[in-house]
């Protein structure tokens, strides 16, 4: 099927944007016995997200056509889709279901695919990771279910017709990397500005529906971890250095430290 | 009990927006004046609209998203700026919006909810602030047009401003029946700013002295109808009275968070003076007038925003607000010492800014009599 981007002829586009509820990046981070995180505390949605957002919503404004949210959390997470609501995304799905609990990367794929699959979206967007877990993960393999092209870490968007290009977040700076549509991209927290919210838009989002489901009405079950967590363990800390005190003959003890350093 | 979750939500946007789009300039504005254009980004993202109905351009908000928005302005340090906008959203519009035609609402709200028009309120003259009845601009009608004569000082946005609302008397003489509040634009001929005002504190925002000589304004300027000047202006002042006591104690509460973590964290004579029971006795008594007159302020803003018209209270919360605003922030001078009175610290802006709350809108004597006559004293 090709979708035309062009709004003139009047073709209108699907957009599903993948957002996620997770701890607030301002409070530390705190892990449960079972080394997952602690999700007890402030959340709010993924910073990453919002760009990804913003960036459904950009495109939506230049071509036409419906941004949806596609979540997985526990109930509470409607609060970080209704956040996207008021910034204007069309309406939500929420994954919800106590099997999901400590999803791993796979498992969470999975049941993304299975809720987006039925949308039948032109262009799924991620963020390149998400702030909490950071496998960055999940957006290939949501191509892989989902049998769309993928193009990654995406800091710049341009669709025409039936074609989408992005510029490619590389170490030395960028590639350009184009496909057809239905596509996924993963975008970068530089590919938009999010918006504010008007009151308008946050009164609107109260009435526009977030749809929940569960695991059964996906067709999809737990099944088993494919990654689990065996130990954690704190980054080595930096030692530290040693202090020579003067008794004369620190110069030289100190051209001896560093001549064995090989600095001189 | 007062605020929703939309207007908490409405609370985090305003409060990143200010965060990273405003409060970086502060210092330079603090200096040099906000530039206009910071009202058009207001504008954009809805901030000067936030109660006027959708129809205008307005967000369609009740009262207390006006009262998110000035919380947040003031939470943020930012009086000057903070006082233009209030000026221009809850004292400039309001009384055109109110009695003002479809067509004038369509010409001057309109703009100023897009923050493409900045609005200025005349009242205050150098012979009558207090004294509304004293005022002596003179707008005398000429067939179509009133030619209006007089002296405007202490108006906020005054130089800056694409049009003021001029309070005005058909006649020296004449009483409460010869009021007129006028739409005067900028470049109407005999509308001059004479001069800028150099003023204690509320640097970042313009306060000038307008000029009217033989100034031609069109009869279609007028805002409700002949006569009502002064009845409107009365009603206008509640709604003005009322932001500047809720701002006031939101100002208030930061500078109390501010003096707390202060005080917790700078150690003298081998504790923290938080310990001190002298200390720690002023901390409390500025935290429990705070969370008083919140409480009370936030009562009388729930009957504004029913459409009661409760004077007393209003005129109550706008003096027990800015005492306490002023009085937190001296004794948050006090407890800082030296860094207290250091331009570098938030105290000593807050110090100065809130000084105008006990003058401007109705001083506090103002306020007393009226208060008095609400008890039939």
């Amino acid at each position: 099927m090709t979708i035309s981007w062009r709004s003139d002829n009047g073709c209108l586009v699907k957009i599903v944007v993948t957002v996620k509820q997770v701890p607030d990046p301002n409070s530390a981070t705190l892990l449960e016995s079972d080394n997952t995180l602690a999700r007890d505390r402030e959340v709010v949605l993924d910073p990453g997200d919002e760009c990804g957002i913003e960036e459904g919503l950009q495109l939506k404004e230049a071509h036409g056509g419906e941004v949806i949210l596609v979540s997985m959390g526990p109930e509470r997470a409607k609060d970080a889709i209704r956040k996207g609501l008021s910034m204007g995304a069309d309406r939500g799905v929420l994954i919800s279901d106590v099997q999901l609990a400590g999803a791993d990367a796979l498992l969470t794929a999975r049941a993304l695919a299975a809720a987006i699959k039925p949308e039948q979206p032109d262009l799924v967007i991620c963020a390149t990771e998400s702030y909490d877990g950071s496998t960055g993960m999940v957006p290939p393999m949501l191509a892989e279910l989902l049998g769309l092209p993928q193009l990654t870490i995406a800091k710049k968007v341009e669709v025409d017709g039936s074609t989408i290009k992005v510029h490619r977040q590389t170490a030395d700076g960028y590639q350009v990397v184009e496909a057809s549509t239905p596509a996924l991209i993963s975008v970068t927290a530089g590919i938009a500005e999010p918006r504010y919210a008007s009151l308008k838009g946050i009164m609107a989002a109260r009435s526009k529906e977030i749809k929940q489901v569960g695991l059964s009405d996906l067709g999809i079950e737990r099944g088993e971890p494919g990654e689990t967590i065996e130990g954690i363990a704190d980054a080595e800390a930096r030692k530290a250095g040693a202090i020579i005190e003067d008794d004369g003959t620190a110069v030289d003890r100190i051209i001896q430290v560093l001549a064995q350093a090989k600095v001189v | 009990m007062y605020f929703t979750d939309a207007h908490e939500e409405l609370r985090l946007h305003i409060r990143k927006f200010l965060a990273s789009e405003v409060q970086p300039h502060l210092e330079e504005w603090e200096e040099k004046t906000f530039p206009d254009s910071i009202f058009k980004r207001f504008g954009e993202l809805g901030f000067l609209g936030l109660r006027y109905p959708p129809e205008y351009g307005g967000q369609g908000g009740d009262y207390f998203s006006a009262v998110v928005l000035s919380e947040e302005m003031a939470r943020a340090g930012l009086g000057g700026l903070g006082m233009a906008v209030d000026v221009q959203t809850e004292m400039a519009t309001p009384p055109v919006f109110k009695f003002g035609t479809e067509e004038q609402k369509r010409k001057w709200v309109v703009p100023a909810i897009r923050g493409e028009h900045i609005a200025a309120l005349a009242i205050t003259e150098p012979d009558a602030g207090s004294d509304v009845a004293g005022i002596t601009t003179v707008a005398k009608r000429d067939g179509d047009h009133f030619v209006v004569n007089g002296r405007k000082i202490f108006i906020t946005s005054g130089a800056r401003c694409q049009w003021a609302l001029v309070v005005t008397k058909s006649d020296r003489e004449r009483g409460h029946k010869g009021y007129n509040l006028l739409v005067i634009e900028k470049g109407t001929p005999g509308f001059q700013v004479t001069r800028t005002l150099k003023k204690l504190g509320m640097h970042s925002s313009d306060t000038a002295e307008l000029l009217f000589e033989d100034c031609r304004v069109p009869v279609a300027n007028l805002i409700g109808e002949e006569g009502d000047g002064f009845k409107n202006l009365m009603w206008e002042l509640q709604g003005e009275r009322m932001i500047a006591a809720a701002g006031a104690i939101a100002g208030a509460a930061r500078i109390f968070e501010y003096t707390m973590d202060y005080a917790q964290n700078r150690q003298a004579f081998g504790q923290p003076i938080s310990q001190f029971q002298v200390i720690k006795h002023r901390l409390v008594d500025m935290g429990t007038k705070i969370a008083a007159v919140q409480a009370f302020v936030y009562q009388t803003a729930a009957q504004w925003d029913k459409g009661e018209y409760p004077v007393r209270e209003i005129s109550q919360a706008k003096l027990l607000a800015t005492q306490v605003a002023c009085e937190v922030a001296d004794d948050a001078i006090q407890i800082l010492g030296g860094h207290g009175y250091m331009h570098e610290f938030p105290v000593e802006r807050a110090w100065r800014n809130a000084r105008l709350g006990r003058i401007g809108a109705g001083s506090d004597e103002i306020m007393k009599e009226i208060i008095a006559k609400t008890y039939g004293l």
